[in-house]
């Protein structure tokens, strides 16, 4: 086996995974860059939008069951907002970041009720969960795609964001909050909107995430929820492309870290004999990369191009 | 001066009454007793109290928004666990691997002077721990004291999950034991006494005592220049400096110190469970802090302490009905419906109670005052009622 | 606004200060005198599922058999069911709680580490408990109070290493177990000793809690060669696990300890081209008196039918929580009386009672019950049934 070999699907499951990071990050960023408030329900809305997607499936077929679920959610996660964030728009940022943490509690505990704590299966979206082989690898097709449609849509958000009024809006707003109010902007309809595209993204990255690995559980938005955040801050918060390649990076690290013992062993480079139980770091290493990125660029990779701000 | 004096002794002897009613309750309590939540309660209560308040030095009174507690109280934890497992009972927990720790305080202390020996020796575990924690702490502080606010809430929070991963790791498996946990070392139910022919229970106590004398020594140094210090970097960085203040250098002590307090209520709450696995401490755990630092008021000392309290009946005890569905009221027993009242109802409307008090009560139940403020003012009350009622009388 | 919810929000929280303090008294529909037997089992988190199956044996157990003579006295049974949410951080209050609530004597729980978190608490109250299925040595070494009715790890491990060895030939294991659980890292432990005790070669990794991609491990696994897959989890994991293994076409069969024996796991191997044996302590069919009376008692209530997963297939741990309760009201009516736990203790010790489902139970000096059989089973991928494999003893 040549290395190339050894390590190619472990970069295609990497930014496969990413790429479901990359869809969460870009609403974190884009919430942020306009509140400066790290939504942290924004996981849970993630896995609340899997739920939905349960039940809603267990009724009505799968093609009217996504625009229904995208629907509900888009609804949550604007009920979110005008309950728990927009009272304390004049509050400190710490009592905002702690209501986000409030609702995040609050969602994943009723969650936790209304399953009664198993874990739900998620219902096979045909073609994009069939197994395929790629480049003399097997996995799904949704691996496969998954990074290619979120550029596509990463395209499109950032053309709404410079050329539609909204998301002029939407920049000014995360320029100078007082300022574009002055301006005539409508402040609360910019921050509804882009709760509206941040919470739309989370559901299509339930739909990719969840048909990959099929099994919703109350927790199951708080790990890809923080690692979607530190993607966020990794690319520079506030920047789209930013969180992009933020989510695909800390997707590929990943995925290389949890194959680290093969990769280095005998199977791969032979660099160490026996087993480190490197895997052990898979999540901790992404807040490894997170803390260097932190201190030698604390604002991130892109962090500093205020013009791809949203 | 004489009224500071006066209400000063008036503290103390409340305190010790208080403690004077822990001991006897502990005495009269059986485990099998409904009232044996409360002991269990006060016990966690006390704990949870203690990590508030030294969170709340950190947030509350430096500004430094912090989400490393379960992190550093895991440091706490494991180490006064492994300093404290009698050797002849550590091959039964390192059951795979050879332990490498070869020391236990407790039991070395406790063979030479006996029973006080043995409580030496845990406090000795104790004061390690929270060293150890705050050692890691000044690691930590080096690279993450100098982000701003939300960068270095997000950069603590991962450095948690980092430590998690550590203890976890098999490779260091002959210390922390990997990813089994370390059991059988000195916890509540060995803090006993024996006076004459009864044995007195002490544990609650003990805990209690402990985290009530950090609470203290926190209290004495948010009170001295230095808490001056850290306030005046809560309000102001840019103006602190302009004094003259070194912000850097402050920022790290108050890390530390709370570090050392945060690791010494790991260590509390390894005597209190009874086990300690490195996958209890989650990120969820520091939000729990959080929630009930700001429930009890931020930059208040004894609103977090009440804050903790209240947090750990209500979830622990008071709630519990509303899971099982069974309820006794005055004497007589209901059995709720089980299409509401079942599994994991309680958290529901415990979050929905934490979501009103974030939204309606903005301040917590304290704001930033001390109980003593509300005592006074609610004396003061009293007081310009009593002419009131002479001008009626004359 | 401001004014009600304060007012809603207290005298929410003085009901529930009244329901938890207030003293238990009268009794829910029968005139006989009460006796609470504590069902400590997980009904959410990870072990949720197979805590619910097991509950179920013991309900049903309950429902055959509501009443119990015990020293002359007719007793109307009562299950006391606490949910300890799989976690060894909140089961020692949720054992606390079931102490409190007076009962005597604690079957459960699914999960052995919960139940060794829990373990002192019974200890420190006086309780003897009898273990299920929690199949870890940590639960009954060193202790006498608790008990089990079922197999253990390193004989499970040793069965399912000599099946990998002598059936499948294989040479390298794959083993994958979940970080900071000890049943999951010790039943991996017990199979790599006596896998490479037989000569094997062993590649042994975890994951932490909460995984969802398990693709990477099935790259590993397919990279190190493995000839053979093992990874005793939770079913949470379980599913994904087969379901990574079914996509990316894994080619080698999968091993697993009991916990795999559930209906979770023939849903998500239900069409996918896997081979998955798992050991087990009951197959379907065994006794098919039982396996008639419950599936019909679970198909008449819905509730009972979502617990065991949506259909009527019996899994293992619902007989194991079967046998269990009859085995609790053996030791009771041997003993003759409900309160004297030192009386219970003993007769537990001399317990020689033939379980109706699983066969005769005897404890060792351990406490855990001899057991020399474990039953194979592997899934049909066309039906989603599980089929008998073999019986094997060592």
């Amino acid at each position: 086996m040549n290395l190339f070999d050894i390590i190619m699907p472990y970069i295609i499951a990497g930014l496969s995974v990413g790429g479901q990071y990359a869809l969460i990050a870009i609403g974190y960023t884009m919430v942020y860059g306009i509140l400066r408030l790290i939504n942290f329900a924004h996981g849970d809305v993630f896995m609340i939008s899997g739920l939905v997607m349960i039940y809603v499936a267990a009724e009505v077929p799968l093609y009217i069951s996504i625009p229904i679920v995208i629907a509900i959610i888009m609804v949550i996660g604007f009920t979110i907002e005008r309950v728990a964030y927009k009272p304390l728009r004049n509050a400190p940022r710490m009592s905002v970041m702690i209501s986000a943490i409030g609702v995040s509690y609050l969602l994943q505990n009723l969650a936790l009720y209304l399953t009664g704590g198993l874990a739900r299966r998620y219902p096979t979206i045909p073609w994009i969960s069939d197994s395929i082989v790629f480049i003399g690898i097997t996995t799904r097709r949704v691996t496969v795609i998954t990074p290619f449609l979120v550029v596509a849509m990463v395209v499109v958000l950032v053309w709404l964001i410079n050329h539609t009024k909204t998301g002029i809006a939407m920049r000014a707003v995360a320029k100078d909050f007082e300022t574009s109010q002055l301006m005539g902007i409508k402040i609360n309809s910019v921050i509804s909107s882009t709760f509206a595209i941040g919470t739309f993204l989370a559901v299509a990255g339930s739909f990719l995430f969840f048909s990959n690995f099929p099994s919703v559980f109350p927790a199951a938005g708080a790990m890809p929820g923080l690692k979607a955040f530190v993607a966020a801050v990794f690319g520079g918060i506030g920047s789209i492309p930013g969180a992009v390649l933020g989510g695909l990076l800390i997707g590929v690290f990943e995925s290389l870290i949890k194959g680290a013992d093969i990769i280095l062993g005998p199977a791969g480079f032979g660099i160490i004999r026996t087993p480190m139980e490197l895997a052990t770091f898979s999540d901790a290493f992404t807040f490894v990369l997170l803390v260097i990125v932190l201190i030698f660029k604390p604002t991130g990779l892109f962090g500093d191009k205020p013009t791809e701000k949203v | 001066m004489n009224k500071n004096n006066s209400s000063k002794i008036t503290a103390a002897v409340l305190l010790i009454l208080l403690f004077g009613l822990v001991i006897f309750l502990e005495q009269v309590i059986r485990p099998t007793d409904e009232w044996a939540m409360l002991l269990s309660c006060l016990r966690m209560g006390s704990v949870y109290a203690l990590v508030a308040v030294s969170m709340n030095l950190l947030n509350g009174f430096t500004g430094l928004f912090s989400l490393g507690q379960a992190g550093f109280m895991l440091i706490g934890a494991y180490t006064y666990a492994i300093f404290s497992i009698p050797l002849d009972l550590k091959d039964s927990v390192y059951t795979f691997y050879d332990y490498s720790v070869k020391i236990s305080f407790p039991e070395v202390l406790g063979n030479v002077f006996g029973g006080f020996g043995m409580i030496t020796g845990v406090l000795v575990s104790i004061i390690l721990a929270g060293i150890i924690t705050a050692m890691a702490a000044f690691l930590i502080g080096l690279p993450v004291l100098r982000l701003r606010s939300d960068y270095l809430a997000i950069a603590t929070l991962g450095f948690a999950e980092i430590i998690r991963a550590v203890f976890l790791w098999g490779r260091l498996g002959p210390v922390t034991n990997g990813s089994n946990p370390l059991r059988r070392f000195t916890r509540t139910s060995d803090f006993t006494m024996d006076v004459g022919n009864t044995t007195l229970t002490l544990g609650t106590t003990t805990i209690m005592i402990i985290a009530a004398a950090c609470i203290f020594v926190i209290i004495l140094l948010v009170n001295s220049s230095y808490g001056r210090v850290f306030k005046a970097i809560r309000e102001d960085e840019i103006a602190a400096e302009a004094m003259g203040i070194n912000l850097y250098k402050h920022k790290q002590l108050s890390f530390c110190i709370s570090s050392f307090f945060t690791g010494v209520g790991g260590a509390l709450l390894a005597i209190f469970m009874g086990t300690v696995m490195a996958s209890n401490f989650m990120a969820a755990m520091t939000y729990e802090f959080l929630l009930i630092i700001v429930l009890g008021g931020i930059g208040s000392i004894s609103g977090s302490v009440v804050g903790a309290m209240l947090f750990v009946f209500a979830s622990q005890w008071w709630l519990r009905w509303l899971d099982s569905g069974i309820i006794t009221l005055f004497g007589t027993r209901y059995i709720l419906p089980n299409t509401i009242f079942r599994s994991g109802f309680r958290l529901v409307v415990f979050s929905v109670i934490i979501m009103c008090v974030v939204l309606f009560f903005r301040r917590g139940l304290m704001g930033d005052k001390e109980l003593p403020y509300y005592w006074n003012k609610l004396k003061s009350r009293i007081m310009a009622r009593k002419p009131k009622a002479g001008e009626s009388n004359g | 606004m401001k004014r009600i919810i304060p007012t809603v929000l207290s005298v929410l929280l003085a009901v529930c200060l009244f329901a938890g303090c207030a003293e238990t008294g009268g009794t829910a529909g029968s005139d006989l005198p009460v006796l609470r037997v504590g069902v400590f089992q997980p009904a959410t988190g990870p072990n949720g599922a197979g805590g619910r199956q097991e509950t179920l044996g013991t309900q049903f157990a309950h429902y055959q058999q509501p009443t119990v003579v015990v020293g002359g006295v007719e007793y109307q049974v009562e299950l006391v069911i606490v949910d300890n949410q799989t976690t060894p951080a909140t089961s020692p209050a949720a054992a606390q709680n079931l102490v409190a609530q007076d009962v005597a004597i604690v079957l459960g729980t699914y999960g052995s580490a919960a139940a060794m978190a829990a373990s002192d608490i019974f200890r420190d109250a006086g309780l003897t408990a009898i273990g299920a299925s929690c199949t870890n040595p940590g639960v009954t070494r060193g202790n006498d109070h608790y008990f089990r009715i079922c197999f253990l790890d390193p004989f499970q491990g040793q069965i399912l290493a000599s099946l990998a060895k002598n059936h499948f030939e294989a040479q390298t294991a794959y083993v994958l177990a979940l970080q900071g659980d000890d049943y999951s890292v010790g039943l991996a432990n017990f199979f790599m000793e006596s896998f490479t005790a037989y000569g094997g070669e062993v590649i042994y990794e975890t994951f932490p809690a909460g995984t969802s991609d398990f693709s990477t491990y099935v790259l590993n696994a397919k990279a190190s060669n493995a000839d053979i897959w093992f990874s005793p989890t939770s079913t949470e994991a379980a599913a994904l696990i087969i379901d990574a293994a079914g996509a990316q076409d894994i080619g080698m069969p999968i091993l697993a300890g009991d916990t795999w024996d559930s209906n979770v796991v023939t849903g998500a191997a239900q069409g996918k081209d896997v081979r998955i044996y798992v050991t087990t302590f009951y197959q379907e069919g065994g006794a098919p008196e039982f396996d008639s009376g419950i599936q019909a008692w679970m198909n008449a209530n819905p509730i009972h039918l979502a617990n065991n997963g949506g259909n009527d297939r019996v899994a293992g741990v619902t007989a194991m929580g079967y046998d269990v309760y009859f085995v609790g009201l053996d030791i009771l009516q041997r003993a003759g009386s409900v309160t004297d736990q030192a009386a219970i203790r003993a007769a537990t010790w001399a317990t020689s009672f033939m379980g109706p489902v699983t066969g005769l139970i005897e404890f060792d000096e351990n406490g855990d019950a001899a057991r020399d059989t474990a039953f194979v089973k592997v899934v049909n991928t066309e039906t989603g049934e599980w089929e008998f494999f073999a019986r094997q003893g060592l």
